[in-house]
């Protein structure tokens, strides 16, 4: 509620979503009484089988979907429709394949028309910031699937959002390019501190980025638990070797059957 | 590197075929007025370019030809966009165009003849009309194929539909708008030569015709001649700007050589 401590408002605000489709068999339930908040520049991660519903809350919380019942806010506004504060990343990179690489990552910009000289500077110094500014005029077919995604998060970035959505990134690429696009976004996010809400069904992937983990449970999809991820920062790839870690894996894990979220 | 060899091959291959044609005809004494040796042809076409001609008609034929087909997709495109972007008009009209499509659209040419006249426009209309259909399909079918995850995209960037038309659904569609503009060039031309035979003042369908009622056999052969390089080279032209258009599209690379082997 705004009051005294509205400068500690949550970036994302969920409370008592619950989201049904229509089908042919009546009203299947996606999302039932999902709550939780994301504070400033907090990176949490949603872990959950294929099926739960992660991409169905992603879809509310960019405004491309609206829910059935419940509310969603952003810096203590409602999500009702599109916004121009939130960036998001989908599992494919969804690059436009006739604009180049520059021209990819400057597409809010020019949607929003808030163009000018400065977004162009700005996009060659986030490419720059992933490795790719040596291809910002080459075109999108003319890079590897890695690259791509950086692309699109160089995309999500460009308007300076207050909020990072990302739909299973990385989830398209090879288990090697997967660690070292986890190391760069950890990276990138050290380097801009943006809230991030960070959507994936792998476990290790999770621990390693975020600093809360919430466990998803499908049909409907519920969120069942919160686990907070007390590995110092910055982490690199050989904290995936430490004790901590691999029990902090197997307590997720352990959730999971407890609440038979993986007999999917 | 096999290029130079290809190339070599294709004028060796087109060389024996002219030679055998010629041969077969003169070793079965095939009367010119049946099948013209391949000799007979070049004569008849030679003599066509000399006297001024097929340059005439040539031109009459062409100009109807880029005119029916800018015409014909133009309005392919525009009723194959409506189509596309708005519901009511596809609910209302879509079924009209189906029936419309279904129509030999040759038939038509003497209807065609009566409204426009024998002049160049009832020609220009009737390419037009055969010309519009396959650039009006393939623009819906484009249009539609806008990548469902890009529209999330520019609908989570808050792109009005006006946004979401210009830079999402119509580079989407450019690849089948292309294919069918390479199809519409053809059929303009093919609707352009049928107008002609119906009735008009001047091209090379008229030119076949009056030489068929002359029995200048060699003379339709060579004027057939002419129309199949005609429409070679304006799929050329199509072609060359689909290549600089759609030089980001990764099917582009994969398409077979055959467009790029010499004449």
């Amino acid at each position: 509620m705004p009051g005294p401590e509205d400068a500690t408002v949550d970036a994302i605000s969920v409370r008592d979503l619950c989201k049904g489709y229509a089908s042919r068999e009546g009203c299947v339930e996606a999302l039932r009484q999902i709550s939780f908040n994301v504070k400033e520049g907090e990176f949490v991660a949603i872990v959950g089988p294929s099926g739960c519903g992660k991409s169905t809350l992603l879809k509310i919380l960019a405004g491309v979907l609206s829910p059935s019942t419940g509310a969603a806010n952003l810096r203590g506004t409602p999500i009702d429709g599109p916004r121009r504060d939130i960036g998001v990343v989908f599992q494919s990179p969804v690059l436009f394949p006739w604009r180049s690489v520059l021209e990819n990552v400057l597409l809010p910009v020019d949607v929003q028309r808030i163009g000018g000289d400065r977004y162009r500077e700005l996009a060659l110094e986030l490419l720059s910031l992933v490795g790719l500014r040596e291809f910002a005029q080459r075109y999108p077919r003319e890079l590897s699937g890695g690259m791509q995604q950086r692309v699109a998060i160089t995309r999500a970035l460009i308007h300076d959002p207050a909020v990072l959505l990302m739909d299973e990134p990385f989830g398209a690429l090879d288990a090697m390019t997967r660690e070292q696009m986890n190391l760069e976004l950890q990276r990138i996010w050290l380097e801009r501190r943006k809230t991030v809400l960070f959507i994936t069904h792998s476990i290790p992937e999770a621990v390693f980025l975020a600093d809360r983990v919430l466990v998803m449970t499908p049909r409907p999809g519920r969120i069942v638990d919160a686990v907070t991820v007390e590995i110092p920062r910055p982490r690199p790839l050989e904290a995936m070797n430490l004790p901590e870690f691999g029990t902090m894996v197997g307590l997720i894990r352990a959730r999971f059957h407890a609440k038979g979220g993986l007999d999917a | 590197m096999h290029k130079r060899r290809d190339a070599a091959l294709t004028v060796a291959i087109f060389c024996a075929s002219v030679l055998l044609g010629e041969l077969i005809v003169r070793a079965l004494d095939v009367p010119g007025y049946i099948l013209p040796a391949p000799s007979k042809v070049a004569m008849a076409l030679w003599r066509g370019f000399a006297t001024g001609l097929y340059q005439k008609h040539l031109l009459h034929t062409l100009t109807e030809t880029l005119l029916g087909f800018v015409l014909g997709s133009a309005i392919g495109f525009s009723l194959g966009a409506a189509v596309a972007l708005n519901r009511y008009v596809e609910y209302f009209l879509y079924p009209y165009i189906v029936m419309f499509q279904s129509v030999p659209k040759v038939a038509l040419a003497p209807l065609i003849v009566v409204w426009f006249g024998l002049g160049l426009m009832s020609q220009i209309v009737n390419a037009a009309l055969v010309a519009c259909f396959p650039l009006l399909v393939n623009t819906i079918a484009g249009l539609r194929s806008a990548d469902e995850d890009r529209i999330n995209l520019m609908r989570s960037l808050a792109a009005t539909r006006g946004q979401v038309f210009w830079m999402l659904q119509l580079p989407s569609a450019l690849p089948f708008v292309m294919a069918g503009l390479e199809v519409a060039m053809i059929f303009a031309l093919i609707g352009a030569i049928v107008a002609e035979f119906v009735g008009t003042e001047a091209g090379l369908g008229m030119l076949i015709q009056s030489m068929n009622f002359n029995m200048d056999v060699a003379g339709q052969f060579s004027v057939l001649l002419i129309l199949s390089i005609m429409g070679l080279l304006l799929n050329r032209c199509i072609l060359m700007i689909r290549r600089r258009i759609l030089f980001w599209d990764s099917s582009e690379k994969e398409r077979p050589d055959q467009e790029r082997m010499p004449l």
